[in-house]
């Protein structure tokens, strides 16, 4: 694997999540005799460029035809392939949903899709081409392990582990070029085992893709404000760490949630509905993407907008703190 | 008698012996039914691939060499259970399981490859882009194994076939084998009015396939469509087969009553004197 120190990271930092991807994938296939990795004409988007050069025989383009590309992996993987597939995520999730649910999760195939520019990352593109609702639908399909990276040595380690992970995974990618950097040195990464990246007593914060480095960011400015927020890396939304959250509920007075996804059904929901089963949970305040199709714009803009940037959810936290209610995003966005 | 006539016979009483199966099973389901029409549609062909095309050995199921045969049409399972049972995967007794709860054998089939159903399916369109990638693994390994893929007329209605009838030509796939069992009808009515497909051999032909026509109830004709030598290379082949749904049992042939349906005693008894030997 690929050496996690503050020089990579500065460079995955700067190549993006997918340029890391690319860039981790031929690492990591080099090695490994029974990989395939298929993209839906996408090659250059997912930074397999190199790769394709280095690897033709591991390589296949399927051309713009997502379900055929599931279909293939499906069957390459019933040979015998531990296959990777590319595409933006939100057309891996929809386009090809019911290949994902019959292929990977009914039939649990070893194919693992690598779900590109999750979230808003692409901006100016518009909601065709934004992941709000991917987590929410790969999250419901049984059997279907998910994870999303909170950073470029995250991405690395991820694809690290799936060449000897077996069985089907959803890997959502977010953020796009010069993407904040959460970790510059290694540290242990197991699926499904979340990261408490920050201790604290008052409120326990749960964040997963890009969304952990400004949950960092906010814990901060809330310290400075005399409020002790911990932060933990959900990169595994499923199969869920729910000891992670039992001990949350334990000693915190209120669980945040923070995503670069609709509000519905992605990481708020799967935390919710562990902290529900529990009872006497705290309060639950989710910190996403409203419930409705939003204008285009950079993706800096876009952050910004939803109040997914650290101070702001800093200040979102303070407010439900001091009111009643969890509702503090919604009414604020929608105001708008 | 030649080997050849001898393996016609062969075929043909396994055939039989096939179609009195899938009805006694359809009986079995009791009030559940079963997609019994179309399972007769596809008897011959099973019975054709199984009794006598196909690499395949019971005892060794997961055999690197095998030919890959994957129903498509999951609502065909009856022609397909009944061909396992004919070559070894499956016993009599096992048979009697069909729809039952905690079955191998589900009402649509449900992936066991120890057992020799290679897939899930049920939901129609998906089994052509698996085939891609089966034949493909064994492309470059270099095997010398076929993989069937087995399809409905009707079916043929889904996008996901055409993306995957595109992109097997571009991958010279010419050990993939895709079958139509045309036998004309689709859940509500005629496939000529539901959704008009004009002419499948222009189409796939258009889609870069050799393309074999050939009548799906002619034992020997489908013999040869699997193994006469293929007329152009690096390509796969599409044998469209003219069927007729329900066929062997007169009151459902070309009957869409039966594409899903239950069968009293009356009628089970009534089929079966059509199909004595």
């Amino acid at each position: 694997m690929l050496p996690i120190n503050a020089s990579n990271a500065r460079l995955w930092s700067m190549l993006g999540s997918r340029g890391t991807f690319g860039v981790a994938m031929l690492e990591a296939a080099g090695g490994a005799e029974n990989i395939m990795v298929l993209t839906a004409d996408l090659s250059v988007t997912s930074g397999l460029e190199r790769f394709r050069g280095a690897h033709p025989d591991k390589f296949l383009n399927v051309g713009i035809a997502e379900q055929n590309m599931i279909g293939i992996a499906a069957g390459l993987a019933k040979e015998g392939y531990n296959t990777f597939v590319t595409t933006f995520s939100n057309f891996a999730a929809m386009r090809s949903y019911e290949q994902i649910r019959l292929h990977l999760g009914y039939m649990r195939l070893n194919v693992k899709v690598i779900g590109l520019a999750g979230g808003m990352a692409m901006g100016h593109f518009g909601n065709t081409h934004y992941g709000i609702e991917d987590m929410a639908l790969m999250r419901a399909v049984p059997g279907l392990t998910v994870i999303a990276p909170a950073d470029g040595a995250e991405i690395v380690k991820t694809v690290d582990a799936l060449i000897t992970h077996q069985g089907p995974v959803f890997v959502r990618l977010t953020g796009a070029m010069n993407n904040p950097i959460v970790y510059a040195e290694d540290y242990n990464f197991t699926i499904g085992k979340a990261v408490r990246l920050r201790q604290g007593t008052d409120v326990a914060i749960f964040a997963c893709g890009t969304m952990v480095f400004e949950s960092l960011v906010a814990a901060r400015n809330l310290e400075a404000q005399g409020v002790s927020a911990s932060v933990t890396n959900m990169h595994t939304l499923k199969p869920l760490d729910t000891d992670a959250i039992e001990e949350a509920c334990s000693y915190a007075a209120l669980l945040v949630t923070v995503e670069e996804h609709g509000v519905i059904g992605g990481l708020g929901g799967a935390v919710a509905e562990c902290a529900a089963r529990r009872g006497g949970a705290p309060r639950q305040l989710f910190i996403g993407l409203p419930d409705r199709f939003g204008k285009s714009g950079d993706y800096k803009y876009l952050l910004q907008k939803y109040g997914l940037t650290g101070e702001q959810i800093a200040s979102n936290i303070m407010a439900t703190l001091g009111s009643r209610t969890c509702n503090v995003p919604e009414s604020r966005v929608m105001a708008e | 008698m030649g080997e050849r006539e001898e393996l016609i016979n062969k075929l043909r009483a396994m055939a039989k012996r096939m179609r009195r199966t899938a009805l006694a099973m359809t009986l079995g389901a009791g009030p559940h039914g079963a997609h019994v029409g179309p399972s007769l549609s596809i008897i011959d062909i099973c019975a054709v691939l199984y009794g006598g095309v196909m690499q395949i050995d019971p005892r060794n199921p997961l055999w690197t060499e095998r030919d890959r045969f994957l129903l498509s049409k999951g609502h065909g399972a009856l022609g397909l259970y009944t061909a396992l049972a004919e070559t070894g995967f499956f016993t009599r007794e096992e048979l009697n399981t069909f729809e039952t709860p905690e079955t191998l054998l589900s009402g649509q089939p449900a992936m066991c490859v120890e057992r020799g159903i290679e897939i899930s399916s049920g939901s129609l369109g998906l089994g052509l882009s698996i085939g891609i990638g089966v034949a493909l693994a064994g492309k470059k390994a270099q095997r010398r194994y076929n993989t069937y893929v087995l399809m409905g007329d009707g079916e043929c209605n889904e996008g996901a076939v055409w993306e995957a009838a595109m992109a097997a030509a571009h991958f010279k796939l010419d050990r993939l084998i895709a079958i139509i069992d045309a036998n004309g009808l689709q859940s509500d009515g005629l496939c000529s009015t539901v959704m008009d497909m004009v002419s499948h051999e222009a189409k796939w032909r258009s889609f870069g396939w050799e393309t074999r026509c050939v009548d799906g109830h002619d034992v020997s004709a489908l013999l040869d469509a699997f193994t006469a030598t293929r007329k152009t290379p690096n390509c796969p082949l599409v044998v469209i087969a003219t069927t007729v749904k329900g066929r062997g049992v007169s009151f459902m042939e070309n009957n869409n009553e039966w594409h899903h349906n239950r069968l009293s005693q009356a009628q089970y008894g009534a089929a079966l004197q059509e199909l004595a030997d």
